[in-house]
């Protein structure tokens, strides 16, 4: 087989993180990048996204999915004229397995199967939605339980009606925007159930797409039974107790034809699995430095399936550093020595502290300037995040952010000028 | 009106078996099915093992129709390219108690006539599954894995292509049978009436009712549910064989054991409990958390994320709840009603025991009618509506045979389900054989789509395109299982550009 390098850089998926990646590699100058789709429409997630409410921080204002994604689209055509990126749409990558040489990606699409080799790999796959398996939904599995995406999609792109009286579990943003949409379309959305004390979605679409629509949202629920054997006929809801076990005398059942399930994204990792990236349990997606490279040297990964995000904007804004940073790497390191190496300095992990759930990147190689994103384990108020020395001493803290108000539902993200290489500690505490 | 000379009432596994048996014969046959295709009810919610035949008291139906099938089980799926292991299983005793248990299961699979089995120590224990815990153990080399939904429509689709005519969306209401004016059993259906010179029940949990329905009242069924955890792919080299413990002498099942599967998932299940409506298959909160426990105790290496789905399967049981344990199948052609055969309480190992059932069905049908072999019955899997069957699934192939199988058809190229890798080439394949309705259900059994980790979140739109696009099936009439399970309650407005396409 042909081993030669046609790409520097080779972007899979095409959402908001796959184009700004290839713009920042583009922009960094590389001069052969691809993006792969397996859709017929770059993208991604965005378009099925008719909802406002995308963009306020990139572009200061407020755009639908689908126009976010345009403008990124439009940054990428003098590129896509002056034949440095190059995308394929309805194209699957199915695999991807690194050699001393580059990676090859075998990808295909109708009537075509062939191998694409490039110097390296960005990882923009996007997530996938949890499913009633994964959450052992109990009762039968009639017609009529969809995740709340796939939902999405039906109704926004494919002009397909899911139901007509929908309960919605799990107050995830993409169900608050559906409890939302079914409203608009004449459905009713008899409640949105979490089993959490607090809503997994942002504040802006609990009073938007709930209180705005007097749809009820009934927090600390979980589910007893789905019933009916052929289509949804209703569901029987109840409270968990404090010990976090369901409490069967406030059982209550809620007759419905459709239950949409908004439970949880995880990031589609299968590919960083297969090339052999290590995975953090936390966010399900790979370990990554501060360049988003992952521990497979040279393959990069940004946006969803590195960690999911709630805005777009800093999808956008991740990806389109791990996009310079790889065209640095196919630039520089591949292009003198013709294969990618783990970088000769020491790699200083990142430890995740106190009421913290994760924090990105994992690793740190070299003094410089790094972002850092990460989740809290539960909504507080008056809380700072702290990055420290790990070493114990009277001064070790480098840097410290306060916030009046923080909630799993919100990614916290800030720059942080590293100028040590000693092993780093960041956490969270109220105050 | 046309007079079948056979008609069986039920398409699980047993009724197409018989169905494809007696097509190797002259005789006129007709299956009546409830549900919109074959395989909906029991047949396709089990553990899917072929067991070896230790567990039965010898001499009886299912001591010898088991063991008997497991030996044609390995021959009969190759024919129809269906997929089937042989991995060998181990009994294992924990408690003293359990030991002697197995001295005695030992003795009877040997009177059974199970080959190869025998008694192993810790070190083979260990050397055929790394890690397991228990000090002896029974081996039994013949016990094999099948695809049981695989089986049943293969089963259905050599029938059928050798004659076999199939009525779906049937549920057989009463049946008159002959007299002094008419010499035919007639069969009511809401819609219909068909008459036959015999018949064969094979209606699964139904079957106590439809031999009520002739009058034959001495057979009452026991609904007994067991529920399971499908667990995620990525554990497939977890289990090399089947490991389940030394049930007790009052079981109702075999116990909750883990099980692979041909597609490279493992069950976890069944459990056992009697219930009372036979159509409930739900699973339950408390069940699901035992068999999770029971999962994250004999699979150090679970994690949460690796429970993709849970199912139920009902157990038509003929012992009542307090007697427990097992009663022998009854395969009987009854003297009271001439040209009625009874096949009732085949639960497990019913699936194993399906060919060897319908060899004796066929033996009983021989003393009520003439029966001639036919000399152009078809062998393997036959092409149906002019589609052939695709032996090899795109996942399995190399890289290079992707690349031919991708020249030859262009609809290879085409990924659908993305979690199990199933082309728009099989699953055109899948709905064009089908030979009754079409559904969602019936195209997952057919090619795994939807049933990997997103469980359809991914396809379930796809294939919604597909079935409008390439079968003119509407969105409004596209259905889970059949009538009832509508997914969808329409376009959601009217359109004047094609769904999902820009103008
Ligand atoms: C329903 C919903 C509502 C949201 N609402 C808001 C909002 O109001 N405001 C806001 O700022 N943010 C919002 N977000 C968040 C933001 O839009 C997402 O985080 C962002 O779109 C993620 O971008 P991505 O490129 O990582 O993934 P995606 O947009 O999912 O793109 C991934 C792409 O990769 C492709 N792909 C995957 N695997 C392969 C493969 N093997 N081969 C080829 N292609 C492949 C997919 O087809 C897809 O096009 C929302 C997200 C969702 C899901
Ligand atoms: C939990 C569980 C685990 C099992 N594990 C195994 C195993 O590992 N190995 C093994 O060998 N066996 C196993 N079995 C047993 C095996 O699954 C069954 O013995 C076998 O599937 C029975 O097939 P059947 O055709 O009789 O039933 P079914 O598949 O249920 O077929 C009967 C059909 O009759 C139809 N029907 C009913 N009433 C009417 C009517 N009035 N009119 C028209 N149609 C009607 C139904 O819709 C159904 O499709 C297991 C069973 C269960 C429940």
């Amino acid at each position: 087989m042909d081993k030669k390098i046609e790409f520097a850089v080779a972007v899979i998926g095409a959402g908001p993180a796959g184009l700004a990646a290839a713009a920042g590699a583009a922009g960094a100058g590389a001069k052969s990048v691809v993006v792969i789709d397996r859709d017929n429409r770059a993208g991604g997630i965005l378009n099925q996204c008719i909802h406002d409410g995308f963009g306020l921080h990139r572009y200061n204002e407020s755009l639908s999915g689908p126009e976010y994604a345009e403008r990124e689209k439009q940054v990428l055509l003098n590129y896509e004229t002056a034949g440095k990126i190059t995308i394929l749409s309805e194209t699957f990558v199915q695999d991807l397995i690194p050699e001393s040489y580059g990676f090859p990606l075998a990808v295909m699409s109708t009537g075509s199967f062939r191998i694409i080799r490039a110097a390296t790999v960005i990882l923009a796959m996007g997530c996938r939605e949890r499913t009633a398996g994964a959450i052992s939904l109990p009762g039968t599995r009639p017609a009529g339980i969809l995740t709340a995406g796939t939902a999405q999609r039906l109704m926004n792109i494919q002009n397909i009606n899911v139901g007509r009286r929908a309960v919605i579990i799990g107050s995830g943003d993409i169900g608050l925007i559906m409890a939302r949409r079914l409203t608009l379309e004449g459905a009713e959305v008899a409640a949105v159930t979490d089993i959490q004390p607090y809503p997994g979605g942002l504040d802006r679409n609990v009073r938007q797409c709930l209180h705005d629509f007097n749809i009820p949202l009934l927090l600390s629920t979980g589910v007893v039974k789905v019933h009916g054997n052929k289509r949804v006929e209703g569901i029987t809801v109840a409270q968990l107790d404090s010990k976090n076990r369901l409490n069967l005398q406030t059982s209550t059942y809620i007759p419905c034809d459709t239950i949409l399930l908004s439970v949880g994204l995880i990031p589609e990792h299968e590919l960083a699995r297969s090339a052999g990236a290590a995975l953090d349990p936390a966010t399900q997606g790979p370990v990554v430095d501060q360049h988003l490279m992952t521990t497979v040297p040279g393959l990069f990964a940004c946006g969803n399936v590195l960690q999911v995000h709630d805005l777009v904007d800093f999808v956008s804004e991740e990806a389109e550093y791990a996009g310079a940073c790889a065209a640095e790497m196919a630039l520089n390191q591949f292009r003198s020595t013709g294969r990618v190496i783990q970088s000769g300095n020491t790699i200083l992990p990142i430890k995740v502290g106190s009421n913290l759930r994760y924090v990105l990147p994992h690793t740190i190689s070299k003094p410089g300037r790094v972002t850092l994103s990460m989740r809290v384990t539960a909504p507080e108020i008056n809380f700072r995040v702290c990055v420290a020395r790990l070493e114990k001493s009277d001064n070790r803290i480098l840097l410290t952010k306060t916030f009046t108000r923080v909630s799993p539902s919100e990614m916290l993200r800030f720059a942080f000028n590293c100028d040590t290489v000693e092993p780093l500690e960041v956490y969270g505490e109220s105050f | 009106m046309k007079i079948y000379d056979a008609v069986i009432v039920g398409a699980g596994v047993i009724g197409c078996a018989a169905a494809r048996t007696l097509a190797q014969t002259n005789l006129s046959i007709l299956v009546i099915e409830k549900e919109p295709d074959t395989g909906f009810g029991i047949s396709s919610k089990n553990s899917g093992v072929v067991h070896s035949g230790i567990h039965y008291t010898p001499g009886t139906n299912r001591a010898v129709c088991n063991v008997r099938g497991n030996q044609m089980m390995e021959d009969l799926c190759s024919e129809l390219c269906v997929p089937f292991k042989r991995t060998g299983k181990i009994t294992v005793a924990f408690t003293e108690e359990q030991t002697q248990s197995l001295t005695k299961l030992l003795e009877q699979g040997k009177a059974n006539g199970v080959p190869g089995i025998r008694l192993i120590d810790r070190e083979k224990m260990e050397k055929l599954q790394p890690g397991i815990v228990g000090t002896t153990a029974i081996y039994t080399p013949s016990t094999g894995i099948v695809s049981p939904y695989e089986l049943t429509i293969a089963l259905a689709e050599s029938a059928y292509a050798n004659g076999v005519e199939f009525k779906f969306n049937h549920t057989v209401r009463s049946i008159d049978i002959p007299d002094r004016q008419k010499k035919y059993f007639l069969l009511h259906t809401e819609t219909n009436t068909f008459s036959a010179k015999v018949i064969i029940n094979a209606a699964g949990l139904g079957s106590a009712d439809i031999a009520r329905m002739a009058g034959i009242d001495e057979y009452t069924l026991y609904p007994c549910r067991g529920e399971y955890y499908v667990l995620d792919k990525r554990l497939k080299e977890a289990l090399n064989l089947l490991i389940y413990p030394v049930p007790g002498a009052h079981d109702s099942g075999l116990g909750i054991h883990l099980t692979n599967t041909v597609d490279g998932n493992i069950l976890i299940g069944p459990s056992n409990e009697y219930i009372i409506d036979d159509e409930d298959t739900a699973t339950t909160i408390d069940i699901m958390e035992t068999l999770r426990e029971e999962g994250h105790h004999l699979l150090p290496s679970l994690s949460s994320t690796d429970f993709i789905r849970s199912f139920a399967g009902i157990r038509p049981k003929l012992a009542p709840p307090e007697e427990g344990g097992f009663r022998d199948f009854v395969i009987e052609s009854r003297r009271d009603v001439r040209g009625f055969i009874n096949l009732i309480g085949i639960e497990s190992p019913g699936l194993t025991a399906s060919p060897a059932i319908a060899e004796q069905v066929k033996e009983l049908v021989g003393q009520l009618l003439p029966l001639r072999d036919r000399k152009d019955f078809i062998q393997g899997r036959p092409v149906i509506h002019n589609t052939p069957f695709l032996k090899k699934r795109f996942s399995d192939c190399s890289h290079d045979e992707k690349k031919t199988l991708i020249s030859q058809n262009p609809d290879y190229g085409s990924i659908v389900c993305r979690c199990e890798e199933i082309t728009l080439a099989e699953i055109k394949t899948a709905a064009a054989r089908t030979i009754g309705p079409v559904t969602f259900a019936g195209i997952k059994y057919r090619t795994r789509a939807m049933m990997g980790r997103c469980q359809g979140g991914f396809c379930l739109q796809r294939l919604t395109e597909i079935l409008r696009e390439s079968f003119g099936i509407t969105v409004d009439t596209q259905t889970l299982k059949g009538p009832g399970t509508e997914l969808f309650t329409g376009p959601l407005r009217p359109s004047s550009c094609p769904l999902g396409k820009e103008s």
